[in-house]
């Protein structure tokens, strides 16, 4: 007990700098390092096959009882604690008791688990954590992690938060839980840029909409009186690059999440669409029709004249660059049906990568390099796969009339894409495991495509 | 029904419009046809009933039609739609000041941004054959639409075979 007061009280400390400059998006602050590396507790990404572990995760409790912005801290515990719970479980790998589904916990045992009475509920990892309303008006959300058959604690994290941002440190929580027991990289504090859709299929109103990467947070961004597509997050996640048919002139536009402004990025006589950032946030690829002949080009992401990069007759499009630069996937029917192609990022060394009949489209790099996502197109199916940058390996996750335009978690272990309905035409979002598993459609108040995940925040 | 979509259209234009209540909705996608709000503006002075000369209804009246469709990824002027086109350079040869913007559409069975391009390359075929029929380019603009806006609503091949079109809009 005595060492838990320490630790909270320094968490308090480290907090105040933090907050003094009042930055929306201000990293939160992860304290004290994972311990007790020792367990034999582990979640097999690869391995769907219903050996699902069990983690039990109590309302956190407080220890005051305090009002806050966000709401009274007792009652943001057991939130917290359903948060973590619903991201978990969301994995398709964990079997979770929620806190409707546990007892209480009290402060006093956030630390010093009840062993014995978690193994007697077949729970083999708990989550115990507690919240607390600091003095200068921020909340402390403590996030531990047990083996409860070894008796160990695994992980134990502060999070020092804004009322505002009180959702973030349940998904920081569920982050180190999901990579302490994975060993796969978090994903789950992150957000989701998308088209909201709504009204008849000939004349559907798109708005560009933002949320939490489970749905929370919720906000459209642009009002819907011109046509807007193909929003991507940039990397350091401040700014949108989308397309608009704005005064009926198909462009693309950069957003400042910060300011709500818009600016123009790439106008001219002809059609420029499918914009794309690349890693370092400091090119935007796209794609330009010219009389009829479209091609991939980049331009600065501060604006100026673009440089073309493919040059076949055929229309290319859809550029998305591997994680380090040097290289670009995009697709091209230059050979008669769309299939997916490598270059270099000067466009040099341009080559097929796809050759498993049907057509490819929708190409992009995961964010760890290992794989490339793409719409897959034959016999009246569109659907979701993956294959190696070298075109190996090829795999198909989803088997549908209408799934499109996979975008990659940060972690490059899920997909969301968009599923069209065959007749009404109405999408939805969608999310899918790299296994083929764990298939979840994403609430959003509207129908909704086009998706983008954004990074991790910091 | 048709009657419905037209009403449906023309709010989705007003509200379409609504930050710019001047401009006229007729540019606004989709195309002609079922699609063209009878209020297009004032009627012209003093010729209540007429249709002016040079006129988007004097050339939706003249023409075989302001839309050519495509085969399945196709994007080349098929003999059908060679003698539609025919019938609108001829119009365009006789009001050489009227300038026309092509929307160039596709079905649903592509992916978005591959559409948009198949789109260009649709509202160009036809650009290019009007230009060949007499039309001066600089009197054409291109837009696509990729499969944005579908004129037919179903999951079906006729539906498809619709919205594989270029729509021809004069300007004025």
């Amino acid at each position: 007990m005595k060492t838990f007061v320490a630790l909270t009280i320094a968490l308090a400390a480290a907090a105040v700098p933090a907050w003094a400059q009042d930055v929306p998006d201000a990293p939160l602050q992860p304290q004290a390092a994972q311990t007790g590396q020792q367990s034999g507790l582990h979640a097999d990404v690869t391995d769907t096959s219903g050996n699902d572990m069990v983690i039990a995760i109590p309302a956190m409790p407080t220890p005051e009882a305090a009002t806050t912005a966000a709401g009274a801290t007792d009652a943001l515990g057991r939130q917290i604690a359903d948060i973590v719970s619903a991201d978990l479980r969301n994995t398709g790998l964990f079997k979770t008791l929620a806190p409707g589904q546990t007892p209480g916990v009290a402060m006093s045992e956030v630390s010093v688990p009840n062993y014995v009475s978690w193994s007697g509920m077949n729970a083999q990892a708990l989550i115990q954590g507690y919240v607390r309303a600091n003095g200068n008006g921020t909340l402390t959300v403590g996030c531990y992690l047990y083996d409860v058959a070894l008796q160990s604690e695994l992980v134990r994290q502060g999070f020092v938060v804004t009322p505002a941002e009180w959702r973030r440190a349940a998904h920081k929580c569920a982050d180190v839980v999901y990579a302490r027991l994975t060993g796969e990289g978090p994903y789950f504090d992150s957000r989701v840029v998308y088209v909201a859709e709504t009204g008849p299929k000939n004349a559907r109103r798109k708005q560009l909409a933002i949320m939490d990467q489970d749905g929370a947070n919720h906000r459209f961004l642009t009002n819907g009186q011109s046509i807007v597509l193909t929003p991507r997050f940039a990397p350091n996640q401040q700014s949108i690059v989308y397309m608009s048919f704005q005064n009926e002139r198909p462009a693309i536009y950069v957003y400042d999440l910060g300011s709500g402004r818009q600016r123009l990025l790439v106008s001219n006589a002809s059609l420029n669409f499918a914009p794309r950032f690349s890693p370092d946030g400091r090119w935007v690829l796209f794609s330009m029709a010219v009389s009829g002949n479209t091609d991939v080009y980049r331009v600065s992401s501060a604006g100026g004249s673009p440089q073309r990069l493919t040059t076949s007759p055929g229309i290319d499009t859809g550029g998305s660059y591997s994680p380090d630069g040097s290289q670009i996937v995009f697709e091209s029917d230059r050979g008669g049906s769309q299939q997916i192609y490598v270059m270099s990022a000067d466009g040099s060394n341009q080559r097929r990568i796809s050759f498993g009949g049907g057509r490819y489209a929708t190409p992009v790099w995961s964010p760890r390099g290992d794989l490339i996502a793409f719409t897959k197109m034959g016999g009246g199916a569109f659907r979701i796969g993956v294959m190696s940058p070298s075109g190996g390996d090829e795999h198909l996750l989803t088997d549908s009339w209408g799934d499109e335009g996979p975008s990659w978690s940060p972690n490059g272990r899920v997909l969301l894409f968009f599923r069209s309905a065959q007749g009404s035409g109405r999408p939805d979002l969608w999310s899918i495991d790299l296994t083929g598993q764990a298939t979840r459609k994403i609430p959003t108040p509207l129908d909704g495509s086009d998706p983008s995940w954004g990074p991790l925040r910091p | 029904m048709a009657r419905t979509t037209v009403l449906l259209l023309a709010g989705a234009a007003m509200l379409a419009t609504a930050g710019c209540a001047k401009k006229r909705p007729e540019v606004l996608p989709p195309g002609p046809g079922q699609t063209q709000p009878q209020d297009t503006g004032p009627a012209p002075d003093n010729s209540y009933g007429q249709i002016r000369p040079g006129s988007p209804e004097d050339f939706r009246r003249s023409v075989t039609s302001d839309t050519i469709h495509f085969a399945l990824d196709q994007y080349d002027v098929d003999p059908e739609a060679r003698a539609i086109l025919d019938t609108q350079a001829q119009w365009l040869s006789k009001f050489p000041n009227v300038r026309i913007t092509i929307e160039g559409h596709c079905d649903e069975r592509g992916t978005r941004e591959y559409n948009l391009g198949l789109g260009d390359r649709r509202a160009n075929a036809a650009k290019n054959y009007l230009a060949a029929r007499g039309v001066s380019p600089t009197r054409i603009t291109t837009i696509s639409y990729g499969k944005e806006r579908p004129v037919a609503l179903g999951s079906d091949e006729a539906s498809w075979a619709q919205n594989r079109r270029a729509v021809t809009i004069v300007l004025n």
